[in-house]
């Protein structure tokens, strides 16, 4: 619209969480054959939940819940004028996505060292439920995962933009839809977690 | 609604009007015309392509036995036509072309809520479109397995499926992408006075669309993505040897596969309810049931997906209960076909050819329902599954139904882009060929589909030749219908003598400005909107 | 800018908020170590809803939002909901 400059904060923002819906839905359909194969394999989905380590799974969630809050007080920060505050609460958030990631790649190479990956013997040995658990372990966590460098990446960008300016405390939507998306990234973890790595202790 | 005239500064509208130099008007474009006629474009050359390959299918189908393509080319052929005419012409069809093209106009709008997202989308349409085509050439050669991609056949043929998955995730990005910035745009920047009772059918039809684009497309998304991991890393989670389940793609694949039927077709009734009560001159009846039954379809669409599964194997009880929610779909359809017949009933008609196209929706639509019922009946489904009462059905309801609908978009609303008019008879006559060929075509497969003729074959029992060499003559006349509408549309807006604003007499915000329209659609002053967009009389029409 | 000026929440509204999702994080973890048959689950998925209802909440500012943006994650809850739950009426029965 030319003539009269004028950003559309709520079109923005709702723009942004009808994505986030596709997201959902994008996850959902992994919670959807989660949930059938858990009906149809209860028990192969304990024995092989207890493969999983939940030191790793916990740590993991207290990392991305405390990068949630830094994000949700980043915004507050930028909007009270505190830049610096902001963007050092934003790079925080960045090196908890590192650990996340960091912690996740420990998380595999010790299953994959254990013989636990898509196609491998020790696999073809499996129940055919612990099977189904793993391949589902594999594709949620690695989406996932893709999902934290993406969310990462959002961040880092907002964080530039901030740099120079273009968000500031009078136009600080684009740091307002980053921090959405990262908290679905929280948001799917919260649910990841207790699936696959508190099933029945 | 007030006086949204403006002295254009040209006669071409926003085709004179591009910000960039040459072929990058077009490219980098974020207007929302221009957008809808890249769209545009693209769309009819994907038909073409399409349609091409759906005649020579049925050229090798003249006769039993091999006669022009082994059996191998002929999976490949059908898969293609599948994929394009689906992915490419018929969900984009309609709400990316006259969405864009028509929607912001028709709120008072002067562009998207998110103008670069919008022309984003368009490249990911591209670059969906060119790695489809380009899965042909590569790998392992063309896919055959059906644009459904079923598992296991999908995970182990040696096609080259995983591209064309990698395409379809992109394509239905796009589609995403789309959908949210029409409900957005819906939402938020209606004109002063464009209350939701006076929003256009089209456009409430595109709202009811985009949010099953929103929310049934990522399923797609993640069901193509497990096929490909399955393919490329062997995450078998539909394997059987792997303890997977084949008939849970199957679930994935319809819980957007069918919502996205009515992608297809809710536009379609959207253009119909906007061409009527104008060919009519009298108001739209029930509109609000209309607008009811569109959202009740966006609804009701995404809980009967499993009906395309009755002999995959599923349960009895699953079988019951989709069978039984199906029949729901059928009755805000049924409410719409009588809205329409409603509001011709007793209004001055002019038989002009978006009207005549409009009530080939109906007629055709009405009979493709109809059948669908006879397929949501599990009972009678099981006898007539994967037959060519099948393929007779969808498209009666696809090509009869979007593909009128599409037509009738372009004869009503291309006059308004270009602002120059077609040969009305040629249309006329055009049309009418069409219509024949296209009852010749379909109701022969429909027949041979009862008779127990199964589809995806290249080859059938020589019991079958005679309506199959029927078929094959009206898909003839067919074509010969299509050559000469298109020729005449596209001579019609090229060289065709100029309209004025409001060629038809249409009440709604699109025909109170010039044709072609100006970039920023209207002037200096946002329209302010007083009546419903079927008030002939308050809009100086009557 | 923005003709509705968007609430802006406190930092202490954040910790609070905060701390609630870690003590509720340990809770699912302790309540995982006791067998409670297939109520495990249900406990799970209840307390994982309920901390992702604080982010979406409190995070994400959904309470300060209008009724369209609450309506429509309604919407998108409960149609991801009849994806779900429609599958049922195959697998519980097969």
């Amino acid at each position: 619209m030319s003539g009269h400059v004028h950003k559309d904060y709520t079109g923005a923002k709702f723009g942004m969480w009808l994505f986030l819906f596709t997201e959902v839905l994008l996850f959902g359909g992994l919670f959807l054959l989660y949930a059938v194969y858990l009906a149809r394999y209860p028990q192969e989905f304990i024995s092989a939940g207890k493969e999983l380590n939940v030191w790793f799974g916990g740590g993991n969630t207290m990392v991305l819940l405390t990068s949630s809050l830094f994000v949700a007080i980043s915004i507050t920060a930028l909007r009270r004028g505190a830049k610096t505050l902001c963007l050092r609460l934003l790079g925080s958030t960045i090196v908890c996505a590192a650990i996340f990631m960091v912690n996740k790649y420990f998380e595999w190479s010790a299953k994959i060292s254990h013989g636990i990956y898509p196609g491998s013997d020790h696999m073809k040995e499996m129940q055919p439920g612990e099977m189904v658990f793993f391949n589902l372990y594999y594709l949620t966590t690695g989406l996932h995962g893709l999902h934290v460098i993406i969310g990462a990446l959002v961040i880092a960008w907002a964080m530039i933009l901030i740099k120079k300016d273009r968000v500031n405390a009078d136009d600080w939507v684009i740091l307002e839809n980053a921090g959405l998306y990262w908290h679905l990234v929280d948001l799917i973890w919260i649910f990841v977690f207790p699936l696959y790595y508190l099933i029945l202790h | 609604m007030s006086d949204v005239r403006t002295t254009p500064t040209s006669d071409r509208g926003f085709f004179d009007e591009g910000q960039y130099p040459g072929i990058f008007a077009w490219l980098l474009s974020t207007d929302h015309k221009r957008i809808g006629l890249l769209y545009f474009w693209c769309i009819i050359a994907f038909f073409c392509v399409g349609a091409t390959l759906g005649l020579l299918l049925r050229l090798e189908l003249f006769a039993p036995g091999e006669t022009i393509m082994s059996a191998q080319t002929y999976n490949a052929t059908f898969t293609l036509h599948g994929v394009i005419m689906i992915f490419l012409f018929i969900i984009p069809g309609i709400p990316a072309a006259f969405g864009n093209l028509i929607m912001p106009i028709q709120i008072g709008a002067r562009d998207v809520a998110f103008p670069k997202l919008n022309l984003f989308s368009w490249y990911l349409y591209i670059t969906g479109a060119i790695l489809a085509v380009t899965s042909l050439f590569t790998g392992g050669g063309p896919p055959d397995t059906g644009w459904t991609f079923y598992v296991p056949f999908s995970a182990q043929t040696s096609t080259n499926v995983s591209l064309a998955a990698v395409a379809v995730f992109i394509l239905g990005f796009s589609s995403i992408l789309t959908g949210l910035n029409f409900v957005t745009t819906i939402h938020r920047l209606r004109t002063e006075g464009m209350t939701w009772m006076r929003i256009p059918l089209f456009t409430w039809s595109l709202y009811a669309t985009a949010w099953i684009q929103i929310l049934a497309t990522p399923v797609i998304g993640i069901t193509v993505a497990l096929l490909f991991a399955e393919r490329v890393i062997g995450t078998g989670l539909f394997d059987p040897a792997q303890g997977g389940d084949p008939i849970m793609f199957q679930h994935l694949f319809w819980i957007y596969s069918h919502p996205a039927v009515y992608i297809m077709i809710l536009p379609g009734m959207g253009v119909v309810s906007d061409i009527i009560p104008v060919f009519s001159r009298k108001p739209c009846f029930g509109y609000k049931a209309i607008v009811v039954s569109s959202l009740a379809i966006a609804f009701a669409g995404s809980l009967v997906w499993a009906h395309h599964m009755y002999t995959s194997g599923m349960s009895d009880m699953a079988v019951l209960v989709f069978s039984f929610l199906t029949f729901i779909v059928a009755i805000p359809s049924a409410i719409k076909v009588f809205n329409w017949l409603a509001t011709l009933y007793e209004g001055s008609i002019l038989l002009d050819p978006p009207l005549l196209y409009a009530l080939s929706f109906i007629l055709l639509f009405t009979i493709g329902g109809l059948t669908g019922l006879v397929l949501g009946a599990a009972a009678a489904d099981v006898h007539v599954h994967d037959t060519y009462f099948v393929v007779g059905h969808f498209h009666f309801v696809m090509f009869g139904g979007t593909g009128m609908a599409f037509f009738a978009a372009m004869h009503y609303w291309l006059p308004k882009i270009y602002g120059r008019m077609y040969d009305k008879t040629i249309a006329t006559v055009a049309w009418a060929i069409m219509v024949i060929g296209f009852l010749i075509l379909y109701i022969s497969m429909k027949i041979v589909g009862m008779q127990g003729m199964p589809r995806r074959y290249y080859d059938y029992v020589p019991e079958f030749t005679s309506l199959n060499q029927l078929a094959t003559v009206g898909s003839w006349i067919l074509a010969v219908g299509l050559v000469l509408m298109f020729a005449n549309i596209f001579r019609g807006i090229f060289k065709g003598d100029p309209v004025g604003d409001n060629p038809w007499g249409g009440a709604s915000l699109e025909w109170q400005i010039p044709s072609p329209p100006p970039m920023e659609n209207f002037g200096e002053e946002d329209p302010v909107v007083t009546h419903g967009p079927y008030d002939f009389t308050k809009a100086g029409i009557l | 800018m923005s003709e509705e000026h968007a609430h802006i929440v406190q930092y202490k509204t954040f910790a609070i908020v905060w701390i609630g999702l870690l003590i509720l994080t340990g809770l699912t973890v302790a309540v995982a170590q006791y067998n409670l048959g297939a109520m495990n689950i249900w406990v799970a998925l209840g307390i994982a809803t309920l901390k992702s209802g604080l982010v979406i909440a409190f995070f994400m500012h959904m309470k300060y939002e209008s009724r369209l943006f609450q309506l429509s994650l309604f919407a998108a809850l409960a149609i991801l909901a009849i994806f779900i739950g429609l599958n049922f009426f195959d697998v519980l029965y097969r």
